[in-house]
């Protein structure tokens, strides 16, 4: 009787690995999980007009990050630069519509606008006009007015790319998100941040020591994570608004691995008082810990639905080699999800349907298989594998807007040469954000 | 300290259930064979005999050493097991649990004397150990080892006596080795009530960060688990997990990976 319901657990899964294509697994995974819209709306973007005293640099960053935060977003045919008209209309006076919805530009939409500087000021007016509706074009006008900087002007093209985004695709765009992660060297690891598309990149905690596993707040507004001390490894918090750590009580044993709720109020995490580890949740303070978890062998990596808050998924070797559960936040109602393999690191999609984890399906010593990127709809435990043959992946997490997924990558396994990575949900578009020693990300959730 | 033998692994409780009835039967013998048949008797868990018809069951008690015999300065390791007990006691230790290991050094042989009460009635269980004293003792081990000067014992005295226990791929499990690096290491530090020991625990380089700090935690705590089986008291027992964060060696191979599944012990400062 346990053999034939692990049959039919398994039987979805093993449909999925015998000689199904790519794409055909891809149907039978609701539409949500491609990354890609075939037939997005046809845009083309506008070099910005400058104004007279708006220096190269900051007009370059700024036309370049518009145009890729456009592509990034996945939802848009865009219009490639090479055929759009060579032209910088700077207001809505002053654009010929016919000429972009001619062949070969053929544009449903079009972005343009203006950038100048003035005094230490920089001042952006950007538009998006429907280009087949001539009587009414205007979809969008919007002004900026920032310090006067590359830095801003980046900004500024993430949040007016993100405008386009909402208005056109429905949901809010990521232009705006960070990425939160491990990076370093020597000896050392640090948290670091980035934009979303790997721009910015900079050291956020300078503790000289070990510190893993960053998981920003829901409001951005600090970082839980985990950090070797003279204690061993605790959980600590960074206030992003304040730009230092913040307090946090030290509990017993191992504390690792933090993980919101998504209304802020409390974490997740794994804390090991009695020499086993097991999924406690804490109010942000530290106080009021209780354990949900109480099995023998480790249980880390908690991740909440992020749509209920009311679901944990984690990680436990109750069995032997880690695998993926999922249970209410008071520890009921336990599922393993994965029946073999070594599974680690589940990021819980925004929509509550999905988790993308890490898993090596055939892990053993000598054993072939490599560690990858899947993606489990959680109600029928159905899987897909994004990434195949780049050596070891781990620590998915998705991008607010479920479309996107970050994770990190070492062709030999080893945190020296681990970059970090983002793709498309369908595991499309796969680029490198980061440079070497960079590992354990983490998408803001806004 | 290579006399040391290595006590064997407790049967695991599959074992013990399979092997129930006949354990019932060594139970009893071990009343009147009290030193004679530990081996058979070690493993017996008392809750696992089931209630008795007698509301006062008479108190078991056996104990060994091993080995018998030592030169001066070598380690012995003590082990009792005693059943329907509520007080334990060996002349020179003091009170100690029901069941238990303990190293000890003596510096002559030594008559070890173990005596059991329960609510039905006192038993007593004795080893002898001869200490094989020379002619003129050299100064060298046997002095660091029995010495009560317990404040001078370095680093070095302490890395030669205490050794790092090593675990099987994705294990937590004592495996012979290492219990016999467990009890070596105990030998040590009831040796020297003073030092403060931390225990580490690693992981080798596969797999996830976040797993593998859990893991070391496990394998810290089989290690702290042994040495207070082995006498040493918890307080002095400090555990830090570093995972696969400090690799102490870095090729992709077994060796390098064993020497890395490790917990391995320092002096707490």
């Amino acid at each position: 009787m346990p053999h034939t319901r692990l049959l039919r657990k398994l039987l979805p899964g093993l449909l999925l690995l015998i000689g199904f294509t790519h794409s055909q697994a891809q149907d039978t995974i609701p539409l949500e999980l491609s990354g890609r819209a075939t037939n997005g709306t046809r845009i083309a973007v506008a070099n910005f007009k400058p104004g007279a005293a708006a220096p190269a640099p900051l007009r370059q960053v700024f036309d370049t990050t518009l145009y890729n935060d456009l592509t990034n977003a996945g939802i848009f045919d865009l219009v490639s630069k090479s055929l759009a008209p060579q032209v910088t209309p700077g207001s809505p006076a002053e654009i010929n519509l016919p000429q972009w919805s001619a062949s070969p530009v053929l544009a449903s939409m079009v972005a343009f606008g203006s950038l100048n500087v003035s005094g230490n000021r920089l001042a952006v007016n950007g538009y998006l006009d429907d280009v087949k509706n001539t009587q009414f074009p205007q979809v969008l006008a919007k002004q900026y007015n920032e310090d006067a900087s590359v830095e801003s002007a980046r900004e500024i093209a993430h949040r007016f790319a993100d405008e386009i985004i909402f208005r056109l695709g429905g949901t809010p765009g990521i232009a705006e998100t960070k990425i939160y992660y491990v990076h370093g060297g020597g000896g050392t690891k640090e948290i670091w941040a980035m934009d979303y598309d790997g721009a910015n990149q900079h050291q956020i905690t300078h503790l000289n020591t070990i510190s893993l596993s960053p998981r920003v707040s829901p409001d951005n507004s600090r970082v839980a994570f985990t950090s070797l001390g003279a204690n061993g490894f605790k959980i600590r918090m960074f206030s992003l608004l304040l730009g230092r750590m913040v307090s946090f009580p030290e509990g017993a044993g191992t504390n690792e691995s933090a993980a919101w709720t998504p209304n802020g109020r409390q974490i997740a995490y794994s804390a090991a008082p009695n020499g086993d580890s097991d999924i406690f949740i804490a109010d942000t303070s530290g106080s009021a810990a209780h354990r949900v978890t109480s099995f023998k062998g480790p249980d880390m990596s908690p991740v909440f639905n992020p749509r209920t808050g009311s679901q944990i998924a984690w990680i436990s070797g109750r069995t032997g080699l880690p695998q993926l559960y999922i249970m209410e936040s008071d520890g009921s109602n336990v599922q393993r999800l994965t029946d073999s393999g070594y599974a680690t690191s589940p990021s819980w999609s925004p929509n509550g349907q999905f988790l993308a984890f890490a898993w090596n399906r055939k892990y053993g010593p000598g054993a072939p298989g490599g560690q990858d990127i899947y993606v489990m709809e959680i109600a029928s435990k159905r899987w897909i594998q994004l990434t195949h043959d780049l050596g070891p992946c781990d620590f998915p997490s998705w991008s607010p807007d479920g479309r996107h997924l970050v994770f990190a990558n070492s062709p030999n396994g080893r945190f020296g040469d681990s970059k970090i990575w983002t793709m498309l949900a369908d595991g499309t578009e796969r680029k490198a954000l980061t440079g070497n020693g960079s590992d354990m990300p983490n998408w803001s959730w806004k | 300290m290579n006399s040391i033998h290595t006590p064997k692994p407790l049967p695991s409780s599959r074992m013990v259930a399979l092997h129930r009835p006949l354990l019932l039967v060594l139970a009893g013998l071990s009343l009147a064979l009290s030193a004679g048949c530990h081996k058979k008797t070690s493993g017996i868990d008392p809750s696992s005999l089931g209630p008795s018809a007698n509301t006062a069951p008479a108190p078991t008690a056996s104990l060994t050493a091993d080995p018998v015999a030592i030169d001066l300065g070598q380690t012995v390791v003590l082990n009792w097991r005693t059943t329907n007990t509520t007080v334990v006691t060996i002349d020179g230790i003091g009170q100690v649990n029901a069941n238990g290991t303990q190293s000890v050094s003596p510096s002559n042989s030594t008559n070890f004397h173990l005596v059991a009460k329960g609510d039905g009635g006192a038993v007593e269980a004795n080893v002898r150990v001869t200490v094989r004293v020379p002619e003129r003792a050299p100064a060298s081990t046997g002095t660091v080892l029995s010495s009560g000067d317990q404040s001078l014992v370095g680093d070095q005295a302490f890395k030669a006596a205490v050794q790092d226990v090593f675990f099987d791929y994705d294990s937590d499990d004592l495996r012979p080795d290492g219990q016999q690096a467990v009890v070596q290491a105990a030998a040590f530090l009831v040796q020297h009530p003073n030092i403060r020991v931390l225990i580490g625990g690693y992981a080798d380089e596969r797999g996830s960060a976040e797993y593998n700090l859990a893991l070391g935690e496990n394998r810290a705590n089989a290690a702290k688990t042994g040495l207070i089986n082995a006498g040493v008291a918890p307080g002095r027992i400090r555990l830090i997990s570093y995972g696969k964060e400090k690799q102490f060696c870095t090729e992709a191979d077994e060796t390098c990976y064993q020497e890395n599944r490790r917990a391995q012990f320092t002096i707490d400062k």
